[in-house]
């Protein structure tokens, strides 16, 4: 009885998102911005260790799906690369440019079945706050399942190590159709710094079709919910390797 | 035992036998012993001499190999290095798993067997561990320099039949195979419980699904390359593996970090293990499904998440620390805001360790469940809070402090009982103990720079920390161009996954997620 008095006494804690912007602090590590830095480009392209930044004419664009977090853009620059606090970043994949997004049927209750392939464990613990009363999945309509069949979204993590291939096969093969796969982080998307090695792929699309790429190492909560609200249609992708720079985005 | 004293004592007992070389600053004793001798030296340290085991680091040098065994003990003892050589075509070497009984140095032996097909006479079990057989053949030696991986890749010869061993003691039992993929948000390992029905009897466990090479992967690399590796091989402890390869590679290069960068390292390293410990509180709470206390600790996780978030940009601190320092200053302000936010958070988690450790029911799930005794520990040689909660009250902090925590004041708390419930306390008790170093590493910023220049020379070095889970070792070596040779990580889930099963014995179902959560294991962190 104690315990159910402390949970009402704690109030209602739950993001408004989707259906207003989270403005918390700390809820995003942010991702690089694109714009013009004439003389600076060449010298930031090249301290990038994964190759996400590319430049024509002094003009940067980012590969979101390769970038890693190491900050080598901002810190320990003169003029450092513009970072945006955002979180929307759910993509759409190479394999399916999804004109077909799981739609109305699955709109009120789709279970996810989440996958680690080779994760260090940040991106999984993201995937876990989704539980918690901050972000509350399960008022979305999503649910956590631990079987394939009940799976309508495969969720992976990790780069996918040689040693999960199998088991990350004969669990998409089980899944029943329409089935959607959601691959959460750089190392999901690009194999980020493991890649591509004698014990690992480049990422989820070497084995399986990608539906929605979440980029981000790790990718914060409001991100992965985003990715799955992708997933089902509820919102369009955004662009992974061309985004707008600011203001307008 | 003092570390000055030992030199005698190791060339009175083996005169002429084991050369011993004492470095005062780093306060080691070096020893190069005959293969021989190997297991007698290792047998009186660490059952006689009481150090405890760090680990086994293999290195192959143009003509030979040389095998060092990582020795530590508390702060006056200092570290043991033992030393063993051999050409490479000799490639056989004693066990002190079973000539010494030193149970710690089995996956290590193991490890290095699957690495470098390094053989060790008398070891019970070597053989499919970290390569597996069902992808790899036997014979196939990643870590040796003339590794061809793309050869390796082509003749690849997959035993699709294999299966692991199921072992059965009891009359009618049978075994229930976990995994890797089990449950709801979980890391992939597989499990093996002997069961009879309601009870396991037994339970084998099977890692590296998650094998991604790291220390293959590092080497050829620059430092700083190398640092996004080992910031991001185990990300829920990035900045404790960061920080102690930078440490190892500003100890080869002779460098003294500034000291506003020596505490706000210290900061970060407490922030995360307090935020560590909130996820482990909280996976605990979820696998009693105790629903409120799993949510009001799941917030505390993710207002430290938070906190990071706010104070480096980062949730989980990857950008920040640089090999001589730091690569960015943090405002003071800012650290003081993050204290008072951890402050409210630790006040929180005070008054929920108050209401479970009234929750008769929570109790009954936890109390002589995953006993795990100060014996097993010991030989073992167990790490962070799942030693201490056996009373083995073992911290790289206060033994051997490194980047200026002999400054600070805290308590390493221990318990007796060594059960789930002893663990679960001990994560609240360092939680306040974070905290505590927290407020005087704030109060210690002085203004200054927080990067020193590393020459990144040739050598090698042991960088060490007390990361959340428990000691960890990098092992670092730099060739002549400044790059890594060899880089070798022992974490603390790979000590403690090792006497895991041990916990997870004579149990009902319906414990296993319980004595899983209260080891706060890390499968990426033993699988790197």
């Amino acid at each position: 009885m104690k315990w159910v008095v402390k949970g009402i006494r704690t109030g209602i804690k739950t993001t408004a998102y989707p259906r207003e912007a989270e403005r918390a602090a700390g809820v995003t590590p942010g991702l690089p911005d694109e714009g013009a830095f004439a003389a600076e480009a060449t010298a930031l392209v090249e301290r990038c260790p994964t190759q996400a930044l590319s430049q024509t004419n002094g003009t940067i664009s980012v590969d979101y799906r390769r970038c890693i977090h190491c900050y080598r853009c901002v810190r320990g620059v003169a003029h450092p690369l513009n970072w945006q606090p955002t979180y929307e970043w759910g993509g759409a994949g190479a394999a399916s440019p999804l004109q077909n997004a799981l739609g109305q049927p699955f709109q009120r209750s789709i279970h996810v079945l989440v996958v680690d392939a080779g994760d260090c464990g940040a991106c999984l613990n993201e995937v876990r706050q989704l539980n918690n009363p901050y972000y509350n999945m399960h008022r979305l309509g999503f649910f956590i399942t631990p079987t394939p069949r009940h799976a309508d979204v495969l969720l992976v993590v990790g780069p996918v190590t040689d040693h999960m291939r199998v088991a990350l096969k004969k669990i998409y093969d089980a899944m029943p159709t329409p089935k959607r796969v959601v691959a959460v982080g750089a190392c999901a998307l690009s194999g980020g710094v493991f890649a591509e090695s004698f014990v690992c792929a480049k990422g989820v699309s070497d084995l399986l079709p990608v539906d929605v790429e979440v980029p981000g190492n790790p990718p914060p909560p409001l991100a992965i919910l985003h990715g799955l609200l992708v997933a089902v249609g509820r919102t369009p992708p955004v662009a992974l390797n061309s985004v707008p720079s600011v203001p307008g985005r | 035992m003092d570390c000055t004293e030992l030199k005698q004592l190791i060339e009175a007992a083996w005169p002429g036998r084991a050369r011993c070389r004492f470095d005062a600053v780093g306060r080691m004793n070096e020893v190069n012993c005959e293969r021989a001798l190997l297991a007698d030296l290792c047998r009186r340290l660490f059952h006689e001499w009481g150090f405890g085991f760090g680990g086994l680091i293999v290195e192959e040098n143009a003509q030979q190999w040389q095998l060092r065994y990582v020795f530590y003990g508390a702060r006056d003892a200092g570290w043991v290095h033992v030393l063993v050589a051999a050409p490479l075509a000799d490639k056989i070497f004693p066990s002190i798993v079973t000539e010494a009984k030193i149970f710690a140095a089995d996956w290590h032996e193991r490890e290095a067997e699957d690495m470098f097909g390094v053989i060790f006479e008398g070891h019970p079990r070597l053989g499919d561990f970290v390569l597996h057989d069902d992808v790899w053949q036997e014979g196939v030696e990643p870590m040796r320099h003339g590794f061809d991986a793309a050869a390796a890749m082509r003749n690849r010869l997959p035993d699709t039949d294999w299966r692991p061993r199921r072992v059965v003691h009891e009359a009618g039992a049978f075994v229930m195979p976990i995994g890797p993929k089990f449950s709801g948000v979980t890391e992939s390992v597989h499990f093996q419980l002997e069961t009879v029905g309601e009870d396991v009897i037994r339970s084998w466990t099977r890692l590296f699904y998650k094998w991604r090479a790291v220390e293959k992967l590092a080497e050829g690399k620059a430092p700083d390359d190398a640092l996004l590796v080992a910031e991001r091989f185990a990300a829920t402890t990035a900045f404790a593996h960061g920080l102690a390869f930078c440490l190892a590679l500003e100890s080869i290069g002779g460098v003294a970090v500034p000291a506003r960068a020596r505490a706000l390292r210290v900061f970060l390293a407490e922030l995360e293990r307090l935020r560590q410990h909130a996820g482990a509180i909280q996976e605990i709470c979820e696998s009693t499904a105790l629903v409120v206390a799993n949510s009001q600790a799941g917030m505390l996780e993710e207002d430290l998440l938070r906190v990071s978030g706010e104070l480096t940009g980062h949730r989980y601190l990857f950008g920040l620390l640089a090999p001589g320092g730091l690569l960015c200053d943090l405002p003071t302000e800012a650290c003081r805001k993050a204290l008072r936010d951890s402050k409210a958070v630790v006040a929180q988690l005070d008054e929920l360790e108050r209401r479970l450790t009234i929750s008769s029911s929570f109790l009954d799930r936890l109390e002589e469940v995953g006993v795990i005794w100060l014996q097993t520990a010991k030989t073992y040689s167990l790490v962070g809070p799942v030693a201490r909660a056996s009373g083995l009250a073992r911290d790289l902090r206060r033994a051997q402090p490194y980047s200026g925590y002999e400054s600070f004041d805290f308590d390493v708390p221990t318990e007796e009982e060594g059960d789930g419930y002893a663990r679960l306390r001990i994560l609240f008790a360092e939680a306040r103990q974070s905290l505590r170093i927290m407020e005087q590493a704030a109060a210690a910023l002085e203004e200054g720079n927080v990067r020193a220049t590393v020459n990144f020379r040739s050598g090698a070095a042991l960088g060490w920390v007390e990361a959340p889970r428990g000691a960890t070792f990098h092992w670092v070596r730099l060739d002549d161009g400044g790059r890594i040779s060899r880089y070798r990580v022992v974490t603390p889930s790979f000590t403690n996954w090792h006497s895991f099963h041990l916990a997870a014995e004579k149990f009902a179902f319906q414990d296993f997620p319980i004595i899983l959560s209260t080891f706060d294991l890390s499968v990426a962190e033993n699988d790197r």
